[in-house]
């Protein structure tokens, strides 16, 4: 099977996959939603982009050339590709020239995204400085037809241009195109003068885009300005056709630069050549080293001017018709766009919404002074500064997101930042709208095997640079036509290039053997200590069911082991009256008492299956036996799985004690306290060779722990680490002791039976050439430098990886990252998840911090602090967190403030960082102190490891929420349910009020703490009890009263329940609870027997800093 | 009496040659993608036990022949071997581990190990063949 495990990756991947996949172009069809249910998702979600792109498109394309970074795309689309993109840059201030001549052409690009799709088309040409790369290279093809919609002036020039470009490009040196480029520039300036005259000159260029950007502004704009509106009102008129033609997909997001009109494209062309003559052409160009102080000024100005843009390029692109005004017009729109590129850099955030963003992006703040840092509302991840048409188009944070969002240029400014450079992923996630794409060509890069992505440059229509490698690809025939406008020569409009996450669904070549059947395997814990517990009722009952929701299709197979000192299997051959049970006392050499019949067909045996888990619990309750055989019993449960792959689920509850991989009890409790000497490492190999023995053949173990004394999970974890499984830790089950726990694994089971499964996945995460992925962090086996194998992947899990910058990204104003996850569904169709996402490079230490993603840095830390943990101690992993914050301050104080203040400044976006990092130092994972089992801190950091971040984030920081005065004020409305949206307090005790009745929801648990002086009325009308002194001790549910109060809620808590994937309890807890303790323990900003409080940890940090 | 010393010497320090070079092939395969993790490290891990062996004869062979010079040089690295191979974590597979391998570098620093290894083992056969050549003149 060890080869079935590799093919796989391979034909996933480019390695040897590479023939097969080879794109034949065969027709594609996209297939919708039908397949899946996520499927549909995908025509719904293009439409908008469509649009969109479509107006932009036609008119621009003609010029497109325009950003791309390099020169070299826009001047040649046609000619250029042939030249090379990169090779272009250099050249860059010729190149500048072209883009002038671009854009003139093909002005309608200049809209900024916000044209609606309408007026579209200029209005979507602002993608294309997203694009920018893609879209020019479109705007060769469509360069002809802008031309023609390019009524303008400009436009004639540009034709001109083109016409002469591509010849050029023919030759294919970019020399000749930054010629053209120059004469066509010539023309086009003196419809718009200023623009036109800085982009001829190279040097200027950046002047000139100041300038232009300054149109856009009323007070810099007064020529870009007042041309831009004039002229939109005609082009308005005009476009509509031109957005009626809706161009491809690509052609609008690039173009929307180049896009809208030629003259915008000339603008953009401008910018682009101080781009490419600073970066070297990248038309992100977020890093636009030139002026930077002016810049800055010029970005945010730019974004200002955003808002009221969008609309004049839309007219622009329009006017057309008008002629000579229009250009001018257009001119100014182009200038816009590339501005925001720039802006980008400082502050892209502003464009996307929140004007005030960039003041405050750049403010440092003194974190002695201002202690009340923590937004009322849950942190938002910060937006890359990126194109606001490209930005539209990135992958949503929620599945990918990084923890810089300016990527740093090399890695020397990556080491000065003292921050961590990774990405955290969610790939997974159970979508509502997911665009699903049949198609028996997927069309890849040749060489680096990247699928087509929205960030990609279309050189013209029939061919693609890859915007990883930078490969020129073919467009195969079949990516020409588009199934969902149904039209032909659009293949930037296709959704592969309109969407950043994507389902193919993968032809034969993507298989090694014919896609798995869902194979289900339980193994049960039936030992005296087990049966005690009684989880074996809950378990039974609630698979039962379930057991219409698993997963599968009529293939779907199930079988059961159970075992104590010996392992009993279960025959469920179909004519038997009833499940025969078969024991094998041979636990040294375990064998498979028969072949067939212990993993049945689901659907044909459901009968004999639910005689079975109606009969389990009771059939060992008389059991004496209390030795526990696990490792025989996973080794029964790998041969049985090993033809087919597929899931165990393990129900464990004590030690294993006999046969091979028995364990010893490692915990001493007088240990607990210190930091050093606990044993975290595995303490045999037995599990992890067993897990990479699963990973070879598909199966994944999940192992459910239900344990009340120390179980070593920290080497039976092992089993689920390394084969993409999960851990579920329930310390303490007891049915009677701990009926709350009941409830939750009832819960969480549930959900983990009927979620969503993939089978025989492997994940490859690419990057563009510079930056590598060098570590790890997940539930998985990396089978080889970057492919990670996942038997089993679940909507659940979550992944890190930390990368180097290898190469100095020099060349690129954006990069990009793909994470693909190839996996067999549970109705047997092999598919393809892709995930994309794009950001902007930087070249200074203070860009850096502005893009900083605080969470994202904590979440990442936090693995790294468990892998510290684990390879030295915990007290490393402790001083490396306390170091993250300190370095990164004092790198900040001594390399970006100019000024150096008293206290302990930070920059804003790190504003939370010392906060985060202090709640880390308290979570259960790393916290010291005795009060924590080792199961438990171990459990805690398989949590770290495999949780997303949003979860992550919560048990780490939990949420306090006042609800006592909960109103409908702000309330969002879901399904006819009105779910109150109290601010978030902070993390103190200060913050509580004797009066009031707090929720702390802390991920997997939530507390509700009733203060004493609490209002009667919402004591009687929530709580349902008479008075404050009858709260029951343990009470965990709220009663269900009709009042609005307590409507309200409980729907607030239960919103808050839906939105994960465990069960969180809810303790209702008073002064005298027993579990008033936790509750104190997670007030962050608080002292600790054992921890500082948060100020006291800043006058550490500022001690250190200072320093 | 000498001669044999560094001729038993020449031939093991052959051995540990052509060992750093196979592990060096064997890494730069899984750099490569040719082969995958896993059997990459057991093939690596059943041959750090030879070479501590072989490497440690060596080295105490020179201690009891008095060559104190090429005793001291060759005791990090063999203290290195030793110290290597007792520290491998219990939960792991030996002093190659296949989930670990790919994650910090851990693959770049066995390969430069094994490339230091590859010419400090160079540089002893042509100090064993010189002593050899003049051990065998001398007698």
């Amino acid at each position: 099977m060890a080869q079935p495990g590799r093919p796989p990756a391979a034909s996933a991947h480019s390695g040897a996959g590479q023939q097969r996949y080879s794109n034949g172009p065969v027709q594609n069809s996209l297939v919708h939603s039908s397949q899946m249910s996520d499927g549909q998702g995908y025509s719904s979600s293009v439409p908008g982009l469509y649009s969109h792109q479509i107006p932009t498109k036609v008119p621009l394309h003609p010029s497109s050339g325009q950003y791309n970074f390099g020169g070299s795309q826009n001047v040649s689309p046609l000619n250029n590709q042939g030249s090379g993109q990169i090779l272009n840059r250099p050249p860059v201030g010729t190149i500048s020239m072209a883009p002038l001549q671009h854009t003139s052409s093909v002005p309608q690009i200049l809209p900024p995204s916000q044209n609606s799709a309408a007026i579209a088309s200029s209005s979507s040409s602002f993608l294309p400085g997203v694009h920018s790369p893609a879209l020019s290279n479109w705007q060769y093809g469509q360069t002809p037809v802008s031309q023609p919609t390019g009524s303008q002036t400009n436009h004639f020039d540009h034709v001109a241009g083109t016409a002469s470009t591509q010849p050029l490009s023919s030759s294919g040196s970019t020399n000749p195109q930054t010629n053209y480029q120059y004469t066509v520039s010539p023309g086009g300036p003196p419809l718009q003068n200023s623009y036109m005259k800085p982009g001829s000159v190279p040097p200027p260029v950046n002047q000139a885009l100041a300038s232009a950007f300054l149109p856009v502004r009323p007070p810099l704009g007064p020529p870009p300005t007042g041309g831009p509106t004039l002229v939109r009102p005609s082009a308005t008129p005009v476009e509509p056709p031109n957005s009626s033609v809706p161009q491809p997909l690509l052609n609008s997001a690039t173009n929307q630069e180049a896009g809208d009109a030629a003259a915008t494209a000339s603008d953009g062309s401008l910018v682009q050549n101080s781009y490419d003559a600073i970066e070297g052409g990248g038309f992100m160009a977020t890093t636009y080293p030139s002026p930077a102080p002016q810049n800055l000024k010029m970005g945010r100005n730019v974004g200002y001017s955003y808002p009221t843009l969008p609309p004049g390029y839309q007219n622009a692109s329009s006017p057309a018709v008008p002629g000579m005004q229009s250009s001018p017009l257009q001119y100014a729109a182009g200038p816009q766009p590339f501005p925001q590129p720039s802006l980008g850099t400082n502050h892209i955030t502003a464009s996307m919404g929140g004007l005030s963003l960039q003041p405050e992006g750049l403010r440092s703040i003194n974190l002695l002074q201002e202690r009340n840092s923590l937004p009322p509302t849950p942190l938002q991840a910060p937006v890359p500064n990126l194109h606001e048409e490209i930005q539209k188009l990135n992958c949503n944070p929620e599945l990918f997101r990084s923890t810089l969002t300016n990527i740093p240029q090399t890695q020397a400014l990556l080491n000065k930042a003292k921050l961590p450079l990774g990405l955290l992923l969610h790939p997974f996630k159970d979508l509502s709208h997911l665009p699903v794409v049949t198609s028996s060509t997927i069309v890849r890069c040749r060489s680096c095997r990247t699928y087509i992505n929205p960030f990609v440059s279309f050189l013209d229509q029939r061919r693609w640079k890859c915007n990883l490698c930078y490969r020129v690809n073919d467009v195969p025939e079949e990516f020409m036509y588009n199934p969902v406008t149904r039209a032909y020569g659009e293949p930037h409009k296709r959704p592969e290039v309109q969407n950043a996450t994507i389902e193919f669904m993968a032809p034969s070549e993507y298989m090694l053997r014919p896609p798995q059947p869902p194979v289900y395997l339980f193994v049960f814990d039936v030992s005296h200590n087990a049966i005690e517990t009684g989880y074996l009722n809950t378990v039974c009952k609630t698979l039962l069911d379930n057991l219409d929701l698993l997963p599968g299709n009529t293939r779907t197979k199930i079988g059961f082991i159970t075992f104590d000192s010996t392992i009993h299997f279960y025959s469920l051959q179909e004519g038997l009256s009833q499940p025969q049970m078969l024991i094998v006392s041979d636990i040294e050499d375990v064998f498979i008492p028969m072949p067939e019949n212990l993993l049945v067909n689901l659907n044909e045996n459901k009968e004999l299956i639910q005689d079975l888990l109606r009969t389990l619990p009771q059939m060992f309750t008389k059991s004496l036996e209390t030795q526990s055989a696990l490792g025989p019993a996973l080794q029964a449960a790998f041969k049985l799985m090993s033809p087919t792959g597929g899931r165990i689920s393990v129900f464990q509850t004590q030690l294993p004690s006999v046969g091979v991989g028995a364990l010893k009890s490692r915990e001493e409790p007088n240990q607990r306290a210190s930091a050093k000497d606990i044993q975290l490492t595995p303490s045999t190999d037995f599990y992890k060779k067993l897990a990479l023995d699963c990973s070879g053949q598909q199966v994944a173990v999940d192992l459910f722990l239900l344990s009340g004394q120390y179980s070593d999970l920290a080497s039976l974890g092992c089993i689920s680490r390394y084969s993409a499984g999960s851990v579920y830790y329930y310390q303490s089950y007891h049915h009677e002791h701990n009926p709350v726990q009941t409830e939750k694994l009832q819960k969480e089971l549930k959900r983990y039976l009927t979620r969503k499964i993939g089978f025989e996945a492997v994940m490859r995460i690419r990057c563009t050439k510079g930056l590598s992925i060098h570590t790890f962090h997940g539930n998985f086996f990396v089978r080889s430098t970057d492919l990670l194998s996942l038997p089993n992947v679940n909507p659940d899990a979550g992944y890190a990886v930390q990368m180097s910058v290898e190469e100095n990204l020099t060349d690129t104003p954006v990069v990009s990252f793909q994470s693909a996850l190839l996996y067999t569904s549970s109705k047997g169709e092999r598919r393809i998840r892709v995930h994309t996402m794009c950001l902007p490079v930087v070249t200074t230490l203070s860009d850096v911090y502005l893009g900083a993603d605080v969470q994202a840095i904590t979440g990442l830390l936090a693995n790294m602090a468990v892998d510290r943990s684990i390879s030295a101690s915990l007290s490393d992993a402790r001083d490396a967190l306390v170091n993250a914050v300190i370095d990164s301050l004092s790198a900040y104080r001594s390399s970006v403030l100019s000024i150096q203040q008293p206290g302990l400044m930070a920059p804003y976006s790190l504003r939370l960082f010392p906060l985060h990092v202090l709640a880390l130092l308290k979570q259960k994972a790393f916290q010291t102190g005795t009060n924590i089992r080792l199961d438990e801190r171990i459990f805690n950091m398989c949590q770290v490891k495999n949780q997303p971040l949003i979860y992550l984030m919560l048990m780490t920081h939990p949420n306090l929420y006042r609800v006592d005065n909960l109103t409908d004020e702000g309330a969002l409305n879901i399904n006819d349910r009105t779910i109150p949206q109290p601010p978030i307090l902070q993390l103190s005790v200060e913050k509580l009020s004797r009066d009031g009745t707090y929720l702390m929801d802390a991920g997997s648990v939530m507390f509700m703490w009733v203060g004493k002086n609490c209002r009667q009325n919402f004591i009687s009308q929530v709580l349902g009890v008479p008075s404050y002194a009858s709260i029951p001790q343990n009470m965990t549910h709220l009663p269900e009263l009709e009042t609005a109060e307590s409507t309200r809620t409980i729907a607030f808590i239960s919103w808050l329940r839906e939105q994960r994937p465990f069960f969180p309890i809810l303790y209702i807890i008073r002064d005298e609870s027993p579990l008033k303790s936790n509750f104190l323990q997670n007030m962050i900003e608080d002292r600790t027997e054992s921890a500082l409080s948060y100020y006291e940890f800043l006058l550490h940090i500022q001690q250190q800093v200072n320093k | 009496m000498e001669s044999v010393v560094f001729i038993f010497s020449l031939i093991d320090c052959c051995a540990l040659i052509f060992l750093s070079v196979y592990f060096i092939i064997t890494l730069s395969d899984l750099e490569c993608d040719y082969i995958n993790a896993r059997s990459c490290c057991s093939k690596l891990n059943k041959w750090v036990v030879p070479e501590l062996i072989g490497h440690t004869i060596v080295t105490v062979l020179m201690l009891i022949s008095l060559h104190w010079f090429i005793f001291l040089l060759n005791l990090p690295v063999a203290t290195w071997n030793i110290y290597r191979f007792i520290m491998v974590p219990s939960g792991n597979m030996g002093v190659f581990d296949p989930t670990e391998i790919h994650n910090r570098g851990q693959l770049k620093s066995h390969m430069k190990e094994a490339m230091i290894k590859l010419g400090f083992h160079l540089l002893c056969f042509f100090m064993y063949l010189y002593s050899m050549i003049l051990a065998l003149i001398n007698d």
